[in-house]
């Protein structure tokens, strides 16, 4: 399925921000090209992206067709205790992909 | 036809706009102010960090951050960015918490002509703040087909 590339330190300490990359396979077509035949290829794109920690959100990305092909986002989150961070990509096509992430907090 | 006239013709068809949706510094403003509506939007505390030439259009390192002690009192809520020429005037919005413990975000964006980038991020007292940079894009974004 679709390729995801996450960053998350393996551990940390409470109460430490730690930053969060994740890259996902995706071309983010922006219905705005014609493709080979002249015919403006359909859009397709990931529109919402959402990370939770132990299921409590942490930071929240609407994208446009603006976003790059295999968006890229980084953000911060705070470290409260050990769990699973998971990160859902949502988008049109039907578009939905879940990747989670175990952290360990000290 | 004579040449006299036939050249003032061309003049004029240069100045036609062209024939397609595309987001102008018009278009722009109006997608703010559906986010800020009669707010007043202060040029502090936000910071756009792009290059200022880029070479390719088709990703564009962008990252906002702002200037916030992100507690539970006083945090960045929501951080949004427009262009003025692409397509679309709205590029992305974000919605940070306490939980989120810095106001930064990162990514990479498409761009389609050189133009006006502007950030704008919302505070919880809802007060807005904003940023923008201007940059100079030399392949744009969009123009090739898809093979």
């Amino acid at each position: 399925m679709a390729n995801i590339l996450v960053n998350v330190p393996k551990t940390a300490k409470r109460g430490d921000v730690i930053e969060i990359k994740a890259l996902i396979m995706h071309p983010m077509e922006t219905g705005f090209r014609p493709g080979p035949n002249g015919q403006i290829i359909p859009r397709n794109i990931i529109e919402h992206f959402t990370a939770t920690w132990n299921d409590s959100e942490v930071f929240a990305l609407e994208m446009s067709p603006a976003i790059s092909a295999n968006p890229f986002v980084s953000f911060f989150a705070v470290a409260t205790e050990s769990g699973t961070i998971r990160l859902r990509w949502t988008g049109d096509q039907g578009f939905a992909v879940e990747e989670q992430v175990a952290i360990a907090v000290e | 036809m004579d040449r006299r006239r036939f050249l003032a013709g061309t003049a004029v068809l240069a100045f036609l706009p062209f024939d397609r949706a595309a987001a102008t510094p018009d278009s722009m403003a109006e997608a703010i102010r559906k986010v800020v509506g009669d707010a007043v939007v202060r040029e502090e505390r936000v910071k756009l960090d792009m290059p200022p030439l880029i070479e390719n259009g088709n990703t564009v390192p962008l990252t906002v951050s702002v200037e916030s002690p992100m507690t539970d009192g006083d945090y960045v809520k929501a951080i949004h960015v427009f262009n003025e020429k692409n397509p679309q005037p709205n590029v992305l919005s974000a919605r940070l918490s306490p939980r989120t413990g810095k106001a930064m975000v990162g990514t990479r964006i498409k761009l389609g002509d050189s133009q006006k980038i502007v950030a704008i991020a919302e505070t919880s007292d809802g007060r807005f703040w904003s940023a923008s940079a201007d940059v100079i894009v030399t392949l744009a974004a969009c123009l090739e087909e898809a093979t």
